[in-house]
């Protein structure tokens, strides 16, 4: 079972990816509000149970794809 | 005419660069990524290498959309001689200047070392000489890919520019270095300006700014 990791940086950390992004989008006449670039994590996990497959994936999560610091994130079944 | 050098946020084999353009007799002037240039006013361009933009988003892709760079491809249209290393590569592979783009090393690792290379196609103004050359490589991003098609094409084009003896990173075809259809954009990952003198460890960069 697939569960991709969303982790995007916290909205008061500055996110200067986010923000070069940003800079060049403009530069070149792109019209937004804002950027932010955060990443994506697939987890292939064994097995079929989705509650087992969502709690592995939490504490993958939480173990080494976030810092709860900088960023947040969120899990979703694929 | 002057040589163009261009500068990044984050390039740093710029002060290099320039230094072996003027050891090789040239006129090397600085140009600022943040503003366009007369195309018509240099005799070559140059884009070192370095981490430009921090590598954000992707190796080059930042810098490949700067304004600088609307003068390197009226200029690169024009004819004019463009040579990248390293990050220059990458930023012209993302500025669609050249075919394929560069990924990390096949060993994940960031590779500092010095390679031999072979040249396959001579360009006509950069280490016209060809042959084989020793050049130091210091890259995390070096491993060139391209489809099967498109490495088709360029075989049959002969704008593979150098190929590594060893292949340290992964690159397809071994390729270290590719030219444009034209042959006058041309790119390869070693730095040849690392290699200007015996001091350095070898002089077979002295070339690539003669």
């Amino acid at each position: 079972m697939k569960i991709g990791v969303k982790v995007m940086p916290r909205q008061e950390v500055l996110d200067t990816q986010g923000r070069a992004v940003e800079n060049t989008l403009r530069q070149n006449g792109k019209q937004l509000n804002a950027c932010q670039v955060g990443r994506y994590v697939v987890l292939d996990l064994p097995g079929n149970d989705e509650a087992a497959a969502m709690a592995s994936a939490k504490e993958m999560a939480e173990f080494v794809l976030h810092n709860p610091l900088i960023e947040t994130y969120q899990l979703e079944k694929l | 005419m002057s040589v163009g050098v261009l500068r990044f946020p984050g390039t740093n084999c710029d002060r290099d660069v320039f230094e072996a353009l003027e050891g090789a007799g040239r006129k090397p002037e600085w140009l600022w990524h943040a503003d366009q240039f007369d195309s018509r006013k240099h005799e070559a361009l140059f884009l070192p290498g370095g981490f430009s933009y921090g590598d954000y988003l992707r190796s080059g892709a930042l810098a490949a959309r700067a304004p600088a760079m609307k003068s390197v491809r009226e200029a690169a249209e024009r004819g004019v001689p463009v040579l990248g290393i390293c990050n220059g590569f990458q930023i012209l592979c993302e500025a669609g200047l050249l075919p394929g783009a560069l990924v990390r090393n096949r060993g994940l690792r960031f590779i500092d070392d010095w390679v031999s290379l072979r040249s396959v196609n001579k360009h006509a103004q950069f280490a016209r000489a060809g042959g084989s050359a020793r050049l130091p490589i210091a890259h995390a991003d070096g491993r060139f890919v391209v489809s099967d098609d498109e490495l088709k094409k360029l075989q049959d084009r002969g704008q593979i520019w150098w190929q590594y003896e060893s292949n340290p990173n992964g690159a397809a075809h071994d390729i270290a270095g590719v030219m444009n259809e034209k042959k006058n954009v041309a790119a390869l990952m070693p730095h040849p300006e690392r290699a200007m003198h015996a001091w350095m460890g070898g002089t077979d960069g002295v070339g690539f700014f003669e």
